[in-house]
């Protein structure tokens, strides 16, 4: 069984009787522990793809099964449940709540969880560990750095322990020092916790911290191969 | 959602913009300010009517000349001069009205009253003997005027505490004169103080019915008559003997024709308070327009605040808030920015309310008190709820159905 299984996956946006499509039939699918990169031009349908992946959008027509369930088979609330408990998302924007604490933006998603409240602040706490910022924990997010947002981003994202952690260009506003430093703790969380990781990027560099990469383009697989040589990011230097 | 989590989220929501939150519930505010004073004044107003007709005494019944004026366009003064001797003598045979213990007449008019340089403005009161009796009124020194005195047309007056202050300071008065309309009474009674009633006597002299219809009024008629029925029970009855009696002698056949009127404390306070509850009912609902007004405000300024954090939600729904959650929100958001406002208005209506009722004590002699309904402040807690719940849907509504793509993909 795989995790996420695509199958001639279509996405067609309607707008105003125009039909614009987006995807044209993607089949691939992603393990458990994986660390995959999906590649693209603007305008490939990648963001696109994520959102289907993700939950946050519908699909057109194809298959797309998630723990091998067919995803259009779920109801809104079912979605909402499943981006909370098995989904965690880390955007270009950070997309954090202003006017509070760095503890407040990582233990968010687990107001709308089924997790007992007696166990949010440990939780909370041990996010805030794995991308390394405990001596952020009570400082209000308008006071960080743009790659210490990123990495409170990742913090929300793995605190309800999900299966898959989607990150869509995730260094995109960030210069390259602190995009090592993002990428270096997704690479982590990948190899020392064992987090599944799909990043979206249109940069080669930031792809190849990946194991594999999938390149899109105009809505279809372009090619899908393995990452022979990784980089890492040492000191915020990139290293092949 | 936990609900603790709801609540701090939606306090975090309305702090933030701290300034047009305020501005928002002020609508409310000021709807539910107004809705309470109009109902705390409202209860004050009746307390004060009901305790001044207690002060009738529940076995008295009035009969007044005249019809009961019942509109505007009445024109009850017309038979202003119905009640007649014949009418009182009629009135006084315990065959026609064995219910009534004592009955007396009374007319009246104002008058000045001197005394040496001192003069003083009150009201003349023509009475029988029976007045002290049925009015519960001791006397402070002197005598009261005897049957002997109505007779005779005796110029003797007993005089409120109020008069014999004003006139006569710290001297003894009785026994001492004072003109009115021309004429020297002698003063042979001063009534002990009575504070606020039915009938201000403070302020009063009472001399022989006789002497004020022939000497002072110059008038053949009765203002009204005062009866006494003999127990509780037969109040009722007695006003029912007085009303056969008086139709009899005025060859009344319908009902509705009846030149006087009677008047019980029951049927006093019953009118008197139907008077004040339709005048509070309809202040209030005028009040209650300014709520509504209060809640498009609070429904307009949501759906900014819903299109300003399009964002927000759309994050909210990416970590796995449902359709529930955006809309308790935002639900909780309204319900708290006009609760707040309602609780807001009901200290500062209690607070205008008690003000007033202190200003009335302290500016007028009108034994003012002040009362703060119960029932206003938890209808003024559930009206400013149920506005908060019923203009807050549309924009919880609103911000609960965005899509979380389309809401996050905002700018």
């Amino acid at each position: 069984m795989h995790l996420i299984e695509l199958n001639q996956l279509v996405k067609i946006y309607k707008n105003d009787e125009v039909e614009t499509p987006v995807l044209h039939g993607l089949t691939f699918s992603i393990d458990k522990g994986e660390f995959v990169a999906i590649m693209g031009p603007s305008g490939s349908g990648k963001s696109t793809l994520l959102h289907v992946i993700g939950f946050l959008d519908e699909y057109t027509s194809g298959s797309y099964r998630f723990e091998d369930q067919e995803a259009n088979t779920y109801t809104g609330d079912d979605t909402a449940h499943i981006r909370n408990k098995k989904l965690g998302f880390v955007f270009q924007s950070f997309n954090l709540l202003p006017h509070a604490t760095v503890f407040e933006n990582v233990q968010l998603p687990l107001l709308y969880s089924d997790i007992p409240e007696s166990e949010w602040e440990k939780r909370t706490r041990e996010s805030i560990e794995k991308v390394g910022l405990s001596h952020r924990t009570d400082f209000d997010v308008t006071r960080l750095s743009g790659g210490e947002k990123q990495r409170v981003a990742i913090a929300r994202a793995l605190v309800c322990s999900p299966d898959v952690i989607f990150a869509d260009e995730p260094t995109g506003n960030l210069d390259s020092k602190s995009g090592g430093s993002v990428m270096q703790t997704l690479q982590d969380l990948n190899e020392k916790h064992g987090h599944t990781i799909i990043l979206i990027t249109h940069e080669t560099y930031t792809a190849e911290h990946a194991k594999r990469i999938i390149r899109i383009k105009d809505g279809l697989v372009e090619s899908d191969t393995e990452v022979s040589q990784r980089r890492h990011t040492d000191g915020g230097i990139l290293m092949k | 959602m936990r609900f603790k989590y709801s609540l701090k989220t939606a306090f975090k929501g309305l702090e933030q913009n701290r300034a047009r939150s305020f501005l928002t519930i002020l609508g409310i505010v000021i709807g539910v300010t107004s809705i309470i004073l109009v109902m705390s004044l409202g209860q004050g107003a009746q307390n004060l009517i009901l305790d001044q007709v207690k002060g009738l005494g529940s076995r008295t019944i009035i009969v007044g000349a005249g019809r009961e004026p019942t509109g505007p366009s009445d024109a009850g003064q017309i038979f202003s001069d119905s009640l007649k001797q014949k009418d009182y003598d009629l009135l006084q045979r315990r065959e026609n009205t064995p219910s009534v213990k004592m009955i007396m007449p009374i007319v009246f008019g104002s008058a000045s009253a001197a005394y040496q340089s001192e003069t003083y403005s009150l009201t003349i009161f023509g009475a029988s003997p029976l007045f002290g009796n049925i009015f519960d009124l001791s006397l402070k020194s002197g005598t009261f005027f005897t049957e002997e005195d109505i007779r005779a047309n005796s110029k003797y007056v007993i005089i409120g505490n109020k008069v014999r202050e004003q006139l006569f300071g710290a001297d003894d008065a009785v026994g001492q004169t004072i003109r009115m309309k021309g004429y020297n009474f002698r003063v042979i009674g001063v009534l002990a103080e009575q504070g606020q009633s039915a009938f201000n006597f403070d302020e009063a002299a009472i001399i022989p019915y006789t002497t004020a219809q022939n000497y002072v009024l110059g008038i053949k008629y009765f203002n009204r008559f005062v009866a006494e029925a003999t127990t509780d029970a037969l109040v009722d009855s007695a006003a029912d003997e007085i009303k056969l009696t008086l139709r009899e002698s005025h060859n009344i056949t319908d009902t509705t024709k009846d030149d006087f009127f009677v008047i019980t404390q029951v049927t006093l306070a019953s009118s008197l308070s139907a008077i004040t509850s339709v005048l509070t009912i309809f202040l209030a609902a005028v009040a209650a327009i300014s709520l509504v007004v209060g809640g498009i405000g609070i429904m307009n300024i949501m759906l900014v605040s819903v299109t300003e954090r399009t964002k927000e939600i759309g994050l909210r729904k990416a970590l796995g808030a449902t359709y529930r959650n955006i809309l308790t929100q935002f639900l909780l958001e309204a319900v708290m920015l006009t609760g707040i406002g309602g609780i807001t208005g009901i200290l500062l209506g209690a607070a205008l309310s008690w003000g007033i009722s202190t200003a009335i004590r302290s500016f007028s002699t009108i034994a003012w008190t002040f009362s703060f309904p119960v029932s206003a402040a938890i209808l003024g807690l559930v009206v400013s709820g149920a506005i908060g719940l019923i203009f807050g849907l549309y924009p919880a509504r609103t911000a609960a159905r965005k899509s979380p793509i389309d809401a996050l993909r905002y700018e």
